[in-house]
């Protein structure tokens, strides 16, 4: 988000009301800067034309590359770098090494996927949050519309809001 | 548009909003800790004061302190372990598997019984720590470290190995899968926060979160695939922990037995220890329209269910011991039963297979003291299982010349005593400091299973998308 821009804060009361909310004011042909609400709700998503997120291949692409590390370090360490006779069986056989590689599988599928989001995300330790309403944590139901980036006029804005059902209509500068 | 099931309790009472939520889980960590807190919190640091010293002695002088002898090299130390790691198994159940199962009953309860399993996890840690006896140079013996202390790599055959690799991956995507939960909560603190500390410190630990759609989208993407990726992790883990045993060709552990009824021991001490300590919070914290009576139910009947499996499993054992011919198997289980171990075997079979009967009783599941109680018999039964298993089946081995009885010194119970007060210090703390409710995820099902529901319903201009919000409810 640019510094300086102006937005229109549109606050609901309920989340249904959003949802609907979001589909009249994209007819009405107005750009929706982003929706922030207490909880996930649910279809959102869809209503503001966001795309399915790509976190599921991260996931498993991560995951490939662990099963991958786990088997290489293992048949390296025991059947190349140093052998070792235990009970007389095979220096190196799969299904003894199975454990070790679905461990280590699921830990880099998780931890790299937990990253991968955290990057794309924005969220790190201290990161600071971009705020329009407060009570957006709490209870309310917030659409936010930046000004340069939509054409049409902020009170037929403000009024297209209302309409939808806002409860309060804020202006913000971010 | 039908959303309520008429079938289904609601899960939050006392026509709970959204803002209420807030306001009841948010209170506890706004205001001045209680009298009753720091007392409990200084009973938890005696008890790991006391343990302290335990721990140093073990250190300083070597494990020779414990009871441990040539025939009983494994004791308390491993009964521990397996009883803190069995316990945190339920706290990854509710988190994942009852979310892929879509059992929303679970959101009131999963973010305590998730701290429960990290604390927990940490307990048991310390058992295979300290038995090397000299952990710092632990690092050798349990990770693949090129080193020069003469077998060049760790031994990938072994299971004890693998508990390694298990135990640690199940600490790390367990703390990883919370810390992901935690972060819409802390910043609903972080936004009423007044203070300047609480709103630094609050603020560090939401990582910037604001609630936005397409973090929204993201998160539940992220929480779905750490489900996905914890169920098989959390069956591994007691697995790999069986396998410690069943490994071995010692009789009464050599079974293929172990995995499935470790599992089900695992989960079904967890929610009694869930139970313990949720019913403690629901009533100090007063959260009684969240954690309902048939929150209580629910994790009960989960006890009806696992505690049969593991009564079902113990017969089994015995009837393989029969029907094996095998005379080395069939005398570990006579000894088990009828040996000086007896008072063991018989406090198991009670606590562990008979008690959680009484949970048929609707009067019996639906009644906090009994529940209360019949928790704390299930972890004694489940501890006493963990040493008979290992107890009875070490001291009377192949040779009669090397039996020997085991008898626990007081640094054996001093180190129990430690993983206590470490455990309760944690968790008074987190109930203090962290929000015991999973916020974000009670608000999302207000609607849905709230009692004032129709009343919200009525009130929302539009019920689009409502169906596919809630796809489990909305058939019944």
């Amino acid at each position: 988000m640019t510094a300086g821009n102006k937005f229109l804060v549109g606050v609901f009361d309920d989340d249904d009301v959003l949802l609907s909310a979001v589909a009249k004011v994209r007819e009405s042909g107005i750009r929706i800067h982003e929706c922030y609400t207490p909880f996930p709700v649910h279809g959102l998503g869809d209503a503001l034309g966001y795309k399915r997120s790509k976190l599921p291949i991260a996931a498993f692409l991560f995951g490939m590359l662990g099963t991958s590390l786990a088997l290489l370090m293992q048949f390296y360490m025991m059947g190349i770098d140093w052998p070792m006779i235990i009970g007389g069986k095979n220096f190196t056989s799969i299904p003894t090494f199975f454990p070790v590689t679905f461990e280590l599988t699921v830990l880099l599928s998780a931890l790299g996927m937990v990253g991968t989001f955290m990057i794309i995300s924005d969220l790190r330790p201290y990161g600071k949050a971009k705020i329009f309403d407060l009570r957006a944590t709490d209870d309310k139901y917030i659409m936010a519309i930046d000004l340069a980036k939509n054409s049409i006029d902020t009170t037929e804005i403000k009024q297209t809001l209302v309409n939808a059902g806002a409860v309060e209509v804020n202006e913000k500068h971010n | 548009m039908e959303v309520t099931s008429p079938v289904r309790k609601p899960l939050v009472t006392g026509g709970k909003t959204v803002h209420d939520v807030t306001v009841d889980v948010c209170r506890r960590v706004e205001e001045k800790p209680t009298i009753t807190w720091f007392l409990a919190v200084a009973t938890s640091l005696g008890l790991l004061t006391i343990g302290l010293y335990a721990v140093a002695m073990t250190l300083w002088d070597g494990i020779g302190m414990w009871g441990l002898n040539k025939t009983v090299g494994w004791a308390w130390d491993i009964t521990n372990f397996v009883w803190w790691v069995g316990i945190g198994h339920a706290g990854t159940l509710i988190s994942a598997i009852l979310l892929l199962f879509r059992q929303r009953w679970r959101m009131s309860i999963n973010r305590a019984a998730e701290a429960m399993t990290i604390f927990a996890v940490i307990c048991a840690a310390m058992f295979p720590v300290l038995h090397m006896g000299r952990p710092w140079l632990g690092a050798y013996w349990a990770l693949p470290l090129p080193n020069t202390f003469g077998s060049l790599w760790v031994n990938f055959n072994s299971p004890l190995l693998w508990d390694v690799f298990a135990i640690s991956t199940y600490f790390t995507v367990s703390l990883v899968f919370w810390y992901i939960g935690l972060i819409p909560d802390f910043a609903t603190i972080r936004d009423r926060a007044k203070g300047i500390i609480s709103r630094t410190v609050y603020g560090a630990l939401a990582f910037g979160w604001n609630g936005s759609a397409r973090t929204w989208e993201r998160y539940e993407a992220v929480a779905l695939i750490l489900a996905g990726l914890a169920t098989p992790l959390v069956l591994s883990v007691h697995t790999i922990v069986s396998f410690d045993f069943a490994t071995s060709v010692i009789p009464g552990w050599h079974t293929t037995i172990f995995p499935p009824y470790f599992v089900a021991g695992a989960i079904f001490s967890g929610f009694a220890m869930v139970l313990t300590l949720m019913l403690i919070t629901r009533k100090v914290y007063k959260l009684e329209d969240y954690i309902t009576i048939s929150h209580i139910e629910m994790m009960n009947i989960v006890i009806i269910v696992t505690g049969s499996i593991v009564g079902v499993a113990y017969i089994t054992e015995l009837f393989m011991a029969w029907y094996s011919g095998v005379e080395y198997e069939q005398y570990a289980f006579l000894n088990r039963a009828t040996g000086p171990y007896w008072w063991a075997y018989w406090t198991m079979m009670t606590c562990n297979v008979i008690s959680p009967q009484l949970f048929w009783i609707k009067k019996v599941r639906t009644s906090i003291v009994a529940t209360f109680i019949l928790s704390i018999v299930v972890n004694i039964g489940m501890w006493f299982e963990r040493f008979v298993i290992i107890v009875t089946s070490l001291h009377r081995d192949y040779l009669p010349s090397s039996w020997a009885m085991f008898q626990p010194t007081v640094y054996d119970l001093g180190i129990y005593i430690f993983t206590f007060g470490l455990f309760f210090t944690f968790f008074f703390l987190f109930a203090k400091f962290f929000p015991v409710i999973n916020m974000a995820e009670v608000k999302s099902i207000l609607k849905a299973t709230g009692e004032k529901q129709p009343a919200m319903r009525e009130s929302a201009t539009t019920t689009q998308s409502v169906e596919e919000m809630s796809p489990t409810t909305s058939k019944n």
